[in-house]
Parts: structure tokens; sequence; C-alpha cells
């Protein structure tokens, strides 16, 4: 990006988070993917911070609670005669 | 073509939000705020084992051991029954049990660690420089696939950017992009305003690119010389 950190660069990076969201207006998005189309640094840039985004959703970054924990959990709260149904 | 891939893309990103942020709004829903008042056993259990897992997560990112992480999630809950009356449905149950449970992290982290300040003034945030934002890596790692991205040794380079994230971000990062809340419900349970929940997340997201990417584009050139 320091090759070309002219405005719309760094415009872009601003709203960034926003585009990524689907929350900008549809002219900005507009403006936004005439850029893109003309940018290779910022598509990579988009592309791969989608992708960071979409890592942490995977199941190994999401794990449930373990066992033992929930059930020091629920004795802490007195609720032992609902430990059963999870 | 390539715009239409980043069209379609940002639509189906957008419904998976959309969803998580649905799944923030029904489930307080299934929830009987009378009940629990009424010290229904019965309801709470129900409650506890709908949140405690996300809860948990969020302590294990937020303070990076188990021990604390199972502290944040016990006290979390103990604080939930004290303070159950004062609740005054101005977020969602979720939003409010979410608030507590980032307010149990951040005092935990502050006793262990008294020099991080997590009330960083918006003005200060502003004055930051923009510059230390600018991205410096672009390897385009993002078409290799998800198992390869998190197995072994990247998994533990994404744990890791995660845990190398100023507390500041971090909680924002987490509740936003982990767990799904909206803008406005991060913004109410971190008592920030909407622009600073998207400054913080903003620079967050680009500061796990950054790390992905240098640990990324060195595992893909290493592979085009071989």
């Amino acid at each position: 990006m320091t090759e070309h950190a002219h405005m719309n660069c760094e415009k872009l990076l601003g709203s960034l988070s926003e585009y990524i969201d689907g929350e900008l207006d549809p002219e900005l998005c507009q403006e936004i993917e005439k850029h893109l189309a003309g940018c290779d640094n910022c598509r990579v840039v988009l592309n791969t911070t989608r992708r960071t985004i979409d890592l942490v959703h995977a199941p190994t970054e999401r794990p449930d609670l373990p066992d033992d924990v929930r059930e020091r959990l629920f004795k802490r709260l007195n609720l032992d005669d609902y430990l059963n149904p999870k | 073509m390539q715009i239409s891939r980043t069209l379609l893309y940002t639509v189906t990103l957008q419904l998976f939000l959309s969803e998580m942020h649905l799944m923030n709004q029904t489930m307080p829903t299934e929830i009987s705020l009378e009940a629990l008042i009424a010290g229904d056993r019965a309801e709470f259990a129900h409650l506890v084992d709908m949140y405690s897992s996300p809860i948990y997560r969020l302590g294990l990112r937020m303070l990076g051991n188990p021990q604390d992480a199972e502290d944040v999630l016990q006290n979390t809950f103990l604080n939930m029954l004290t303070h159950l009356s004062e609740f005054e449905g101005r977020s969602s149950l979720s939003t409010w049990l979410y608030r507590i449970a980032a307010n149990e992290a951040l005092m935990l982290i502050r006793k262990k660690k008294p020099e991080v300040h997590f009330e960083r003034s918006e003005d200060a945030e502003a004055g930051e420089n923009d510059r230390e934002l600018l991205p410096t890596q672009f390897v385009d790692w993002s078409a290799l696939p998800e198992d390869e991205l998190l197995s072994g040794e990247g998994k533990q380079i994404l744990d890791a950017a995660i845990q190398s994230l100023p507390e500041s971000l971090r909680i924002v990062f987490l509740l936003r992009d982990v767990e799904g809340l909206s803008i406005k419900e991060t913004a109410e349970a971190l008592n920030l305003t909407e622009t600073n929940v998207k400054t913080r997340l903003l620079r967050a997201r680009l500061f796990l690119r950054e790390q992905l990417s240098t640990y990324y584009g060195d595992t893909l050139s290493a592979r085009s010389e071989e």
C-alpha cells in the first residue's frame, strides 16, 4: 500500500470493516468496487481480512464448554440437580 | 468476475452475521425474565446452559488460561443473580450478560496487569497515527483451504495473534466477530459509542490480518521455492 497510498486506498481502508459487514450505502460500495477493480493490493487486503474473520468462525475455534467446567459451575450456582439435561 | 465474487461473498457473510445477530436477538425470548426473577431454578439452569460456552470462550480468549476463564464464567452468573432485580431491560438479556462477563474479564486483567488501560478516550484514539493501520503484507493467502490454514501451527498463529491484540481491541473483536453481537450490542455491552466500536474493530481486524499474512505469506513463498 505504500506504493500507492493515495486517497482512495486510505479511504477504502477506513471503510473496509463496514464494507465487509455490508453496512455501507450503495453509492460508497460502488466507489469502493471501482477502486478494487484497479488496485491489486486493496483486493488482497479485502480478501485476506474477510478470510481472517472467516477463520475465527471455524468449529475448532469455537470449542464447547468442557464437562468438568460445567459441572463445577452448576455446583457453584447450586444447580446440581439440573446437571443432567444439557 | 472479481467484483461479482466479491459481492457474493459480501452477501454470504452478511447473511451469516445476520443469522448470528438473530440468534442473539431471539435467544432471550426463550428465557422468561419473570421466571428468573421469581427464582425459577430450571429456567436459570436453561440460561446457564445457553450462555456458558460463549462466556467461557470469551474468558479464555481474554485471559489466556482455563482457570481464569472459569473464574470469569462463575463470577458472571453469580453477579447476574445478585443484580437480576436491577436489570431494566434497556438492552437484551444476552447483551447484559455479555456486559457482566466483559467487566469480569477486564477486572481480572486489571488485577493481574495494572498497567493495562481499557478506557482510552475517543479523542486519544482519533489522534492516533492512522498510518499504523496501513497494511504492509500483500500476499493473497485467502484461497488456501481452511483445514490447511488451521492445521497445527496455523491454529497456534491465529490464537497467538488474537492473544497479542491489545485488550481494548480484543474484547471488541471477540464480541463482534467471534460471538456475533451487532455493533450496537457490542457498544452497549462495553459502554462505548458505536463509532468507537467500529474504530476498534477495524484496528483489530487489520492487526490480525497483518499477523496472519506475515505467516501465510512465508508459507506460500517457501512452497513456491520448493
